[in-house]
C-alpha cells in the first residue's frame, strides 16, 4: 500500500518536472542553460519585488478641514483676564498730602513715617531741593530719549564720575528706574550655558533677571554660608570646562525680605577659592553701611576691586530715583551696549540726576548723619526688645527693621492679615505710620512675611519712642487671641 | 513697505563682508600679540565676560563710528540744542568731552508736543510740587509712595485715554515687562508683532507663555496664526490655550508706520483673543485731540482690552501707565511686581504730565494744547513730503511724526551723521542690531517746536548731505511737475 503511493508520488513528480523542462528542454538563454527551478527562482524575485514597491500600510493622514477649524475657533472659550476680584485684593493704601519726610500728612493728620527708605533724612534736604530747581529750568523735566540718541545729558555724565570717584571704583553707569538695573545687569553678563548661584531670599527684581538670563539657577539657604560653600562644592567637582563658563554668585547687601545682611568676607574667600563672580545688589546699603556709607565693602574692611559688580538702586538712602552699577572699565563698557534696561529706554530725568549729585556730596561733607542713624536703629532695637508676640529677625545694624511673629498661624496670608490689622490699628488709634511686606503672586521667595520699619536719620528720639510703645500696644491687644 | 534694490543689496552685502574681513584679520594679530604677552595671573580660572565672536559686532564694527551715538547734550532737548564736542586720541575707542557745544538743529529727540524744556505753564507748577513733595517718595506705591498727585494722575489719564481706569509706573520699559507675567503664564499664548520692541519682548519672554510672532502688520497673517494655534493648542499635550493675547503698538518706532487696527480688532474680536496696545509713541502725538492711535483710525477704546503708553514721548517727563477696566487695575494692584517692588514715580514728574495733559486738552485756559496739535500734523505732513520731493526713501504712514530715511549702506551711516553735525543738524542713525542687518537708516523725530523755518533749513542740509552720500534712491520730482501740481 505504502510503496504504491510511493510510486503514486514519484510518477507525478516525474510527470511534473517533464512537464517544466519540456518546453526549456533545449533553451539556452545568453549561455545559461535554463532549468525549471531558475523559473520558480525568477517568479519569487519578481513577487518579492513586487511586495516592495507597495506602499506600507499607514492610516492616512487628514489635514483639518477648514470648517473643522472653524467649529474648534467656534468651541474654544479662553479664560477671562484676570481672576474673580476678592475682598483683599480691593484694599488701597494711605494716600500722602505731603512730602514723604520722617513726619507726613495722611487724611489731614500729621503721622510719624517709618514707611519710607529714607535713610539719610534727605527729603526735604535745602540743598537738594535748590540744585533740582536750577536743573528743572534749565532742561525741563524729561530727557526725551535713549542714551544713545541725545539723551546723555552732561549732568548724567557728571553724575558717573562722581559715585565712581566716591565709591572707589573706575566708572559706573546710570540706569533709569532702581528696580530695572539689576534685572538689566544680570542678562547683559549671564547668558544660556553660565552658572550663577544665588540666596534664595532674594527680591522679585533679581528673580527676573535670573529668569531672563536663562542661565542654570541654583539657590542656597539664605544667608548660610556653609551651604553656600557646599553648593559651590557641588557644582566645580569634577568640572573641566572652566575656561569657557562663567559663574556668579548674587547676594544682596542688606536684604529686603529680611533685613539680614550678607558676610561679605566670608563670600569673597569663597568666590577666590572657587573663582566665581559675585554680583552685589546694594540698594539699602548704599549710603548706609560702613564709615562713610561707601556701602558693604567698607563695613566688612574688604577692597571693592574684588567685588566685580555693584548695583544699587538710588530711591533710597540718596532720596531720588533711578539706579546705578560700578565696577571696572570692561564692566562698564560692556554694558553700554548690550543692557537692555539702559539701551531700549529712555534716560534719567536730569533734575534726578543732580539730586542724586547733591546727595553724594552731602553725604561725603557730613558722615555724622551716619552715626545718627545708628544710634536711631539702636534705640528702637531697645524699645522693641519687649513686645510681645514678635520678634526683631533683622542684623543689628540694617536699616531695615524687620518684625516677624513668634507663632505663626499657619499660612502667609493669615500672617499677613493680622499684621495689617496691627498697622490699620497703628495708623488710625497712634499716628504712626507702618507697613507690612506685601508679596505678588509671581514672587518665588518663601521666606515669612513680617513688619517692616524703615529707619530714618531724620526720626527724633520721640518718634521712636512713640513708635515702640505704639506697637506694644496694639500688638497685646491684636494678638492676645493669637498667642 | 521698504523696497530693496538689488544693486543696493549687493554692496551693502559687499561692505559687510568687506568690515567682517577686516574685523577678523585685526582679531588675528590681537590674537598673536597677546600669546606673546603673558596674560594677567588676576583672570587665571575666570571665564572672559565676552567670548570670541560674541562681542565682534561692537568691537570691530561698532567702535569705528562710536562717535555718531551717544552724543551728550548741554541743554534741554528743545528744536535747537547744544551738542558737546567730543575728540578722541585712539581712533575712536575712547571719547573725551571738551567744554565746547555747537548749537544745532534737533531732529532726533522725542519730544513731539514741545514740551522738552521749561514750558510757561508747566515748569511753575513742577518747581512747586517739587518744594512740596520732594525728588522722591522713596517708598514703593503700596506702602508709602502714593500721594495726591498719583491717584490725580491716575484718573486725568483714564479720563484722556478713555478707559474707566489707570494705573502709573516709573518706567515705561518696566511696564512692559512686569504687566505681562502678570497677566498671563504657563499655558498661555502671545502672539505679538514681529517688529514690537525689546521691552514687549522681555515682558513675553519673562511670563513663561508661548509665543508666535505674526508678519509685521499683517491681520491676514494673524488670523492664519490664530486659526492654527486655536486648531492645534498648546505644543505636545494638544490642551487648548488658556488664553491668547495679542500684541501690537500703535506707531512703530524703526518704521514710523501706524498700526491697521481696526482690522487687527476684529481678526482678535472673531477669535476671542485679547488685544494689548502699546502707545509709547503714538499718545498724545497723533489723533485730533492728541488721544492716540485709536482716536485717528476711528476704533472704539472699549474694543481694546488694555492699552499701555508712556509719559516720556509726548508728555516730556517720564514714566508709563496701564489702561483698562476697573477689575483689570484693582487685579493689577494687588500682583503686579512693579507696582509692589519698585520705587513710586517722582512727584515733579508726575505734576509735569498733570499739566502737560491739562495743556493738552486746553483745561489750562489757552488755546495751546490745540495749537501744538494742528503744528505737529503741519510740520510731519510737510516735512514727509518734501523729503520725498528731493527723491528719498522716506518710510511711515502721513500723520506719523516719526520718519526714517534709508541708508543701507554701513559707510553711509556715519558719512551722514557727521557731515549733518558739521552743518549744524543733529540726526539719529540706526543700525543693526535694532533694525535687520540691510536696511539701516536715519530716523527723523518731528515737533511742535519746530517753526518752517528750521523745518526749511534742515531740509536744505540734509538735501546737500543726501546728495554727497548718495541716498537718493528715487528720482527726484522735477520743478516742471511740482509747478503743475501747483497750478492745478
Amino acid at each position: 500500500m505504502a510503496s504504491a503511493v510511493m510510486n503514486m508520488t514519484t510518477a507525478a513528480l516525474d510527470w511534473v518536472s517533464v512537464a517544466f523542462d519540456a518546453p526549456l528542454a533545449r533553451a539556452v538563454v545568453f549561455g545559461v542553460h535554463i532549468d525549471g527551478h531558475l523559473v520558480v527562482e525568477v517568479l519569487l524575485v519578481a513577487v518579492i519585488l513586487f511586495q516592495l514597491t507597495r506602499k506600507s500600510y499607514k492610516p492616512p493622514k487628514k489635514p483639518l478641514t477648514e470648517k473643522e477649524i472653524d467649529d474648534l475657533c467656534e468651541e474654544w472659550v479662553p479664560e477671562p483676564l484676570h481672576p474673580s476680584i476678592s475682598e483683599d485684593m480691593k484694599a488701597e493704601p494711605p494716600t500722602l498730602e505731603s512730602a514723604a519726610g520722617p513726619h507726613t500728612i495722611i487724611d489731614g493728620k500729621e503721622v510719624v513715617n517709618f514707611a519710607s527708605a529714607n535713610y539719610l533724612g534727605l527729603i526735604g534736604n535745602e540743598k537738594i531741593i535748590d540744585s533740582c530747581v536750577s536743573s528743572l529750568e534749565k532742561y525741563g523735566v524729561g530727557s526725551c530719549g535713549p542714551r544713545g540718541f541725545y539723551g546723555t545729558i552732561d549732568v548724567h555724565l557728571d553724575c558717573e564720575e562722581r559715585i565712581a570717584k566716591f565709591m572707589g571704583t573706575p566708572d559706573s553707569i546710570l540706569y533709569s528706574y532702581g528696580i530695572s538695573t539689576i534685572f538689566s545687569v544680570i542678562p547683559a553678563f549671564c547668558k544660556k550655558g553660565d552658572i550663577i548661584v544665588a540666596d534664595e531670599g532674594v527680591h522679585w527684581g533679581v528673580q527676573n533677571g535670573l529668569h531672563l538670563s536663562r542661565s542654570t539657577v541654583v539657590y542656597f539657604k539664605h544667608n548660610d554660608m556653609k551651604s553656600l560653600e557646599n553648593t559651590l562644592e557641588k557644582l566645580t567637582r569634577g568640572n573641566k570646562q572652566a575656561e569657557k563658563i562663567r559663574r556668579y554668585i548674587v547676594v544682596e547687601a542688606v536684604y529686603q525680605n529680611s533685613g539680614q545682611i550678607a558676610p561679605l568676607d566670608e563670600i569673597v574667600q569663597l568666590k577666590e577659592k572657587y573663582h566665581f563672580r559675585v554680583i552685589l545688589d546694594e540698594s539699602h546699603s548704599f549710603g548706609v553701611l560702613g564709615n562713610s556709607g561707601r556701602g558693604l565693602a567698607e563695613y566688612y574692611g574688604v577692597p571693592v576691586e574684588k567685588i566685580d559688580i555693584i548695583t544699587a538702586g538710588m530711591g533710597n538712602a540718596l532720596a531720588t530715583d533711578g539706579g546705578f552699577c560700578t565696577g571696572s572699565v570692561r564692566v562698564v563698557d560692556h554694558q553700554r551696549l548690550s543692557s537692555s534696561g539702559y539701551v531700549f529706554s529712555a534716560s534719567l530725568p536730569p533734575f534726578l540726576a543732580s539730586a542724586a549729585v547733591s546727595a553724594v556730596n552731602y553725604l561725603e561733607g557730613n558722615p555724622s548723619v551716619l552715626t545718627s542713624l545708628r544710634s536711631n536703629i539702636a534705640l528702637l532695637w531697645k524699645g522693641l526688645s519687649d513686645v510681645p508676640g514678635l520678634t526683631i529677625g533683622s542684623h543689628p545694624l540694617s536699616p531695615i527693621v524687620f518684625l516677624k511673629l513668634k507663632k505663626s498661624t499657619g499660612s502667609s496670608k493669615g500672617d499677613l492679615e493680622l499684621l495689617n490689622n496691627i498697622a490699620d490699628r497703628m495708623l488710625k488709634e497712634d499716628s504712626v505710620f507702618i507697613v507690612s511686606t506685601k508679596r505678588s503672586v509671581l514672587d518665588k521667595c518663601r521666606l515669612p512675611v513680617g513688619i517692616r520699619l524703615f529707619v530714618s536719620a531724620g526720626h527724633s528720639e520721640s518718634d521712636i519712642r512713640k513708635v515702640s510703645d505704639s506697637l506694644r500696644r496694639v500688638a497685646t491687644t491684636t494678638l492676645a487671641e493669637h498667642l | 513697505m521698504v523696497r530693496l534694490p538689488y544693486l543696493t543689496a549687493l554692496t551693502t552685502l559687499f561692505s559687510y563682508g568687506l568690515l567682517f574681513a577686516f574685523g577678523q584679520m585685526r582679531d588675528f594679530f590681537r590674537r598673536l600679540i597677546d600669546w606673546s604677552k603673558s596674560k594677567s595671573k588676576d583672570l587665571k580660572g575666570y571665564a572672559p565676560i565676552c567670548l570670541g565672536l560674541e562681542d565682534f559686532y561692537t568691537r570691530r564694527l561698532y567702535l569705528r563710528i562710536q562717535d555718531c551715538f551717544s552724543r551728550p547734550i548741554a541743554s534741554a532737548p528743545d528744536a535747537w540744542f547744544d551738542v558737546v564736542d567730543r575728540y578722541s586720541n585712539d581712533n575712536n575707542k575712547t571719547l573725551h568731552r571738551t567744554s565746547n557745544t555747537t548749537k544745532c538743529l534737533n531732529l532726533g529727540s522725542y519730544n513731539y508736543l514741545g514740551f522738552a524744556a521749561a514750558d510757561e505753564y508747566c515748569t511753575p507748577h513742577v518747581i512747586d510740587s517739587l518744594k512740596k513733595y520732594s525728588p522722591s517718595t522713596c517708598s514703593v506705591r503700596v506702602d508709602g509712595g502714593t500721594t495726591n498727585l498719583h491717584t490725580e494722575l491716575e484718573e486725568l489719564v483714564a479720563r484722556f485715554v478713555g478707559k474707566p481706569a489707570a494705573l502709573l509706573f516709573g518706567m515705561g520699559y518696566v511696564t512692559n515687562s512686569a504687566i505681562i507675567p502678570a497677566l498671563i503664564g504657563k499655558g498661555g499664548l502671545i502672539i505679538s508683532d514681529s517688529l514690537n520692541h525689546n521691552s514687549i519682548v522681555n515682558g513675553a519672554r519673562g511670563s513663561g507663555a508661548a509665543v508666535r510672532v505674526f508678519q509685521h502688520n499683517s491681520p491676514s497673517h494673524l488670523e492664519e496664526v490664530l486659526r492654527e494655534q486655536i486648531a492645534e493648542g498648546q505644543p505636545r499635550t494638544h490642551r487648548p490655550w488658556k488664553k491668547i493675547i495679542v500684541i501690537v503698538e500703535g506707531i512703530y518706532s524703526m518704521e514710523g508706520e501706524l498700526c491697521k487696527l481696526p482690522e487687527i480688532i476684529a481678526v482678535c474680536k472673531k477669535y476671542k483673543a485679547y488685544t494689548y496696545l502699546d502707545e509709547a509713541h503714538s499718545i498724545g502725538a497723533v489723533g485730533k485731540s492728541g488721544r492716540g492711535v485709536c482716536e485717528l483710525l476711528g476704533v472704539d477704546t472699549a474694543d481694546v482690552d488694555i492699552m499701555m503708553g508712556t509719559f516720556t514721548k509726548s508728555f516730556g517727563s517720564c514714566g508709563g501707565y496701564i489702561a483698562a477696566s476697573k477689575e483689570i487695575i484693582q487685579f493689577l494692584k494687588y500682583t503686579c511686581p512693579a507696582h509692589l517692588y519698585a520705587t513710586s514715580i517722582s512727584p515733579p514728574a508726575v505734576q509735569q504730565v498733570i499739566s502737560a495733559i491739562k495743556v493738552i486738552l486746553g483745561e489750562d485756559g489757552s488755546n495751546r494744547g490745540a495749537q501744538k496739535l494742528a503744528r505737529i500734523r503741519e510740520n510731519s505732513n510737510f516735512f514727509r513730503s518734501e523729503l520725498q520731493k528731493m527723491g528719498f526713501e522716506v518710510l511711515g504712514d502721513n500723520d506719523s511724526p516719526v520718519m526714517p530715511i534709508m541708508l543701507y549702506n554701513p559707510a553711509k551711516i556715519p558719512a551722514f551723521s557727521r557731515e549733518c553735525l558739521r552743518q549744524n543738524v543733529a540726526v539719529v542713525t540706526v543700525a543693526f542690531p535694532a533694525t535687520p542687518l540691510l536696511l539701516a537708516r536715519a530716523r527723523i523725530c518731528i515737533s511742535a517746536s519746530h517753526s518752517r523755518e528750521d523745518l526749511v533749513k534742515g531740509l536744505e542740509v540734509i538735501s546737500k548731505v543726501g546728495d554727497l552720500v548718495g541716498i537718493k534712491y528715487f528720482p527726484a520730482e522735477s520743478p516742471k511737475l511740482a509747478e503743475q501740481k501747483k497750478n492745478l
